[in-house]
C-alpha cells in the first residue's frame, strides 16, 4: 500500500471524516489520497485558521482536530494554532509535509524544522522515518491527544516517505506507550479525604475549569452540586460548565470576573478547583495570603498542574468525569443555605443606558437571548472577549468558545468555521473586535466558499481596544492602537459574498439580530461601538 | 537551593535529549550537568541529571518530565546509597622541574595519565565530584590548559533497579 493512502487509512481509522489544511508540494501525494477517500477536506485561507478551525470543531465534536500543511512556511504558519490549541488543553492531530527524508538538516527549499520549533507547545511529536511506521506513529498520535489531559500532537512527514510503499498495512489493535500512562480514576484514599473536607466546612465553593467541559463533565457536576448544595463559580475557559440559571451559580472569577464570584472565592473556607490550572488571570488579585485562611482541594488529570500555580491541601489527579461521580456516591447533603444566600445578595443586575453608540455588553446580552439554548458562540480576544464572557448566558447544550490560555487575536473565525463544521444544525455566532476581525479576514473566503450559517458580531471601536484601555491607564496616553482607516466591513463583506449591517446604536440592534438569524448563509453585523468603550 | 541527582530512563530515540535539556532551559531550572548513554536495553537510554533546586522547584521537574511521553521513568538517587561517578581529562602544563610532583599527586589521587607532551601532561580521573574538585585545585598551580568532563553518572547500591522501584507519584 502507498504510504500516503495508509496516512488517509490510519484516519479513517481513527473516525476521522473532516480535516483542514492548506496543500503544498510537501503533501502532493497526501492531498492525492485525501482525493480518492471520502474525508471532507477544508481548504482554508491561511494554515493558522486550519488549526484554530481543527479547534473550533475538536472543542464542538468532542473528537481529535485534524489539520493539514505542507513544509516550511506551511508549517511555521501553524505554530500559533498549535500553541493556542497547546495552551487550551485541545486535542489535535497536526500532519505536516516535510522535505524529503535525505535533504532535512540541509536547509533545502521549504525546509523548517517544525518538530524542533513546536516542542514547547506540542504535547509529543514524531518525525516519520520509516513508512511502515506510519500506521502505529498515527494511531499513538490520536491516543496521545486525546487521553489524559489533551492537547496537540505533530506528525511530520518527509515527501519521500509519504510517496512510499509500505510492506504490509498492518492496523494496530492497541496503543502501549511504557512512557504514558495517564492517571484517570482518582485515588479513592484522596477522593475520600476531599469529601471528609467538604462535609467539615461550612462555606465550599467549587471553582471550575477548563477541564470540566473537555471530560464532558457537566452532568456529574450538575449532579455533585445537587446533592451537596456547593456553589459554583468558574474560570474563564470553565464557562458553560453550569448553567447560568443555576441556583447555585454565582459567576465568572479572575481579573475580569465578576465581583460576587471573586468575592466569594475571598470569603470560602474551602476552595474545589475541578480542572482549572488557575494562572496568573483567574487567581489574578487574590495573592498567596489568601491561602492561609482557606483550605484547598485541587482535582487534575494533569499531576503537574497541582501545586504549579497554587499549593493544595488535597490533591486528586484524575478524570473530572471520574472522580465527581466517585464524590456524589460518598458525599452527603450540606446546609449551605446561608452560604448560597449570601452569595446571592451580591448579585446587581446591570443598567444599559441608550447612547449614541452600541453597548456591546447589551448587545451580546440580546444577542444570547435570540440565540438557541444549544447555540456556539465563539469569542476572540481583547475587550470583545469580555463582553461575550461576561453576557452570553451558558445553558445545558450551549457551547462557550475562545482563546483563553493564549489569548489568540484572530481565534474566533476560524474557530466558528470548525465549530459550524462539527455542528451543522447548531447556530454559530463569532464576536470579534475590529483588530481580530483583520488578523483572521481571510476566512471570510472559506465561510463564503462553504456558505457556513455564522452570525459575526464584530464589535468595531476603531481601535484595538484593549491595549487602548491599558495605555490609557498606565500612561494617560494611547499609541499605535487606532485603526481609524479600518476598511469598509459591510463592503468587505460584500466582496465575498457575505450580507451584513452596520448597526450604531442599541435600539436598531434586535432588528439586526432577526436578520442575521433568519439568513440562510453568513451574516455580519457590525457594531459601533464608542471608542472609549470599557471592559468592565 | 539543594543538590538532586536525578536518574531518569528514556526511549532511546531522536529528539529525546532535546525536549528533556529544552524543558529545563525554557522553565528556567537549573541544570548542573547531564550525562546520558544507552543502557542494558539498546531501546533505552540512562540519563542522569544534576539540578540545583528548592523542594518546589524539584517537584516540578519531576512533573514536568514524567509528562513527556520519551521519559519512562525518574528516580530521584541519594548520595549515602548510590555511587556517583565523574570523569574528568584534565591537560596540565609541565616542566622538568613540575613534572614529577604532579606524577605523585596523580598517583595518590589513583588516577592515570593517558597522554604525555614535551610541555603537557593529561590525566584522566575518576572519582566523586569532590575528588575532582581537590585535584583541579591542586592543578590549578601548575596551570590547566583544558579541562573536560563528563557529567555525573550515577547508579543505586544494592540489588536495587530502577525499573523495579515505585514510579513517581505526586500524592
Ligand atoms: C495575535 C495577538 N497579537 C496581539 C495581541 C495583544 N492584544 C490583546 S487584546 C488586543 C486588542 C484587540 O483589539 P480588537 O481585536 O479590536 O478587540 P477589542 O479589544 O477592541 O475588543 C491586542 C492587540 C494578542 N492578544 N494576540
Amino acid at each position: 500500500m502507498k504510504a500516503s493512502d495508509a496516512i488517509v487509512k490510519s484516519l479513517l481509522n481513527e473516525g476521522v471524516d473532516m480535516v483542514f489544511g492548506y496543500p503544498g508540494a510537501a503533501v502532493i501525494d497526501l492531498y492525492e489520497s485525501l482525493r480518492k477517500s471520502k474525508i471532507h477536506h477544508v481548504l482554508v485561507r491561511q494554515e493558522q485558521a486550519a488549526a484554530h478551525s481543527a479547534s473550533g470543531y475538536a472543542r464542538v465534536s468532542g473528537k481529535v482536530g485534524v489539520c493539514i500543511a505542507t513544509s516550511g512556511p506551511g508549517a511555521t504558519n501553524l505554530i500559533t494554532g498549535i500553541a493556542t490549541a497547546y495552551m487550551d488543553s485541545i486535542p489535535l492531530a497536526v500532519i505536516t509535509g516535510q522535505v524529503k527524508s535525505a535533504m532535512i538538516g540541509r536547509d533545502v527549499f521549504q525546509e523548517a524544522d517544525i518538530t524542533g520549533a513546536t516542542e514547547s507547545f506540542t504535547k509529543h511529536s514524531y518525525l516519520v522515518k520509516n513508512a511502515n511506521d506510519l500506521p502505529i506513529i498515527i494511531k499513538e498520535a490520536f491516543y496521545i491527544a486525546s487521553t489524559g489531559r489533551p492537547g496537540p500532537v505533530l506528525i511530520d512527514i518527509p515527501s519521500d516517505i509519504q510517496a512510499a510503499t509500505l510492506d504490509k498495512y498492518i492496523q494496530p489493535e492497541t496503543v502501549d506507550i511504557r512512557g504514558y500512562k495517564p492517571t484517570l480514576k482518582g485515588h479513592i484514599g484522596q477522593i475520600k479525604r476531599a469529601v471528609k473536607a467538604i462535609s467539615e466546612s461550612k462555606r465550599p465553593l467549587i471553582v471550575a475549569g477548563g477541564g470540566v467541559l473537555l471530560t464532558r463533565a457537566q452532568n456529574e457536576l450538575i449532579s455533585f452540586i445537587n446533592k451537596s448544595g456547593i456553589p459554583v463559580v468558574h474560570t474563564l475557559m470553565g464557562k458553560g460548565a453550569i448553567p447560568t440559571q443555576n441556583p447555585y451559580y454565582v459567576g465568572m472569577i479572575g481579573t475580569h470576573g465578576f465581583p460576587q464570584a471573586n468575592r466569594a472565592m475571598a470569603k470560602s473556607d474551602l476552595l474545589i478547583f475541578i480542572g482549572a490550572r488557575i494562572a496568573d488571570r483567574a487567581w489574578g488579585g487574590f495573592g498567596d495570603k489568601m491561602l492561609e485562611n482557606v483550605r484547598v482541594i485541587h482535582i487534575d488529570i494533569d499531576p503537574a498542574e497541582i501545586g504549579k500555580n497554587l499549593g493544595s491541601h488535597i490533591p486528586v489527579v484524575g478524570d473530572a468525569k471520574h472522580i465527581l461521580s466517585e464524590m456524589t456516591s460518598k458525599i452527603e447533603s450540606l446546609d449551605t443555605k446561608d452560604w448560597v444566600e449570601e452569595l446571592k445578595t451580591y448579585k446587581k443586575t446591570i443598567q444599559h443606558a441608550d447612547s449614541e453608540f452600541v453597548n456591546p455588553r447589551y448587545a451580546v446580552g440580546l444577542l444570547s437571548r435570540k440565540l438557541d439554548d444549544d447555540a456556539i458562540l465563539v469569542a476572540d480576544v481583547g475587550q470583545n472577549q469580555l463582553w461575550a464572557a461576561r453576557n452570553f448566558e451558558d445553558k445545558d447544550g450551549r457551547c462557550f468558545l475562545t482563546s483563553g490560555g493564549l489569548g489568540t487575536m484572530g481565534y474566533s473565525l476560524p474557530a466558528a468555521v470548525g465549530a459550524k463544521f462539527a455542528a451543522p444544525g447548531r447556530q454559530v455566532a463569532a464576536v470579534v473586535g475590529d483588530g481580530g476581525f483583520q488578523m483572521s479576514q481571510h476566512e471570510l473566503g472559506t465561510i463564503s466558499a462553504n456558505n457556513l450559517k455564522i452570525v459575526i458580531l464584530l464589535f468595531n471601536n476603531s481601535r484595538l481596544g484593549m491595549v487602548r484601555e491599558l495605555q490609557d491607564r498606565n500612561f494617560g496616553r494611547i499609541t499605535a492602537v487606532e485603526l481609524d482607516r479600518n476598511p469598509d466591513f459591510i463592503r468587505l463583506c460584500d466582496a465575498y459574498g457575505i450580507k451584513g449591517i452596520r448597526v450604531t446604536n442599541n435600539s436598531a440592534l434586535e432588528a439586526a439580530f432577526d436578520l442575521a438569524l433568519k439568513n440562510k448563509g453568513p451574516f455580519l453585523v457590525e457594531c459601533v461601538v464608542d471608542c472609549n468603550e470599557s471592559t468592565l | 537551593m539543594n543538590r538532586h541527582v536525578l536518574s531518569v530512563l528514556v526511549e532511546n530515540q531522536s529528539g529525546v535529549l532535546s525536549r528533556v535539556s529544552g524543558l529545563f532551559s525554557r522553565r528556567g531550572y537549573n541544570i548542573d550537568s547531564l550525562s546520558v548513554g544507552e543502557t542494558e536495553d539498546p531501546k533505552v537510554s540512562r540519563m542522569t541529571i544534576v539540578v540545583k533546586g528548592d523542594d518546589y522547584i524539584l517537584e516540578q521537574i519531576k512533573k514536568q518530565l514524567n509528562k513527556l511521553i520519551d521519559v519512562i521513568k525518574i528516580v530521584e538517587l541519594n548520595s549515602e546509597q548510590s555511587v556517583f561517578r565523574e570523569l574528568a581529562l584534565i591537560k596540565v602544563k609541565t616542566s622538568m622541574e613540575t613534572r614529577a610532583s604532579i606524577i605523585e599527586i596523580v598517583s595518590i589521587f589513583r588516577a592515570n595519565i593517558v597522554d604525555v607532551a614535551n610541555d603537557t601532561l593529561t590525566v584522566e580521573m575518576t572519582g566523586d565530584e569532590s575528588k575532582i574538585e581537590a585535584f583541579i585545585n591542586l592543578m590549578d598551580s601548575y596551570g590547566i590548559v583544558e579541562i573536560v568532563r563528563t557529567g555525573l553518572a550515577a547508579i543505586e547500591r544494592g540489588n536495587r533497579q530502577i525499573l523495579n522501584q515505585k514510579k513517581y507519584e505526586e500524592d
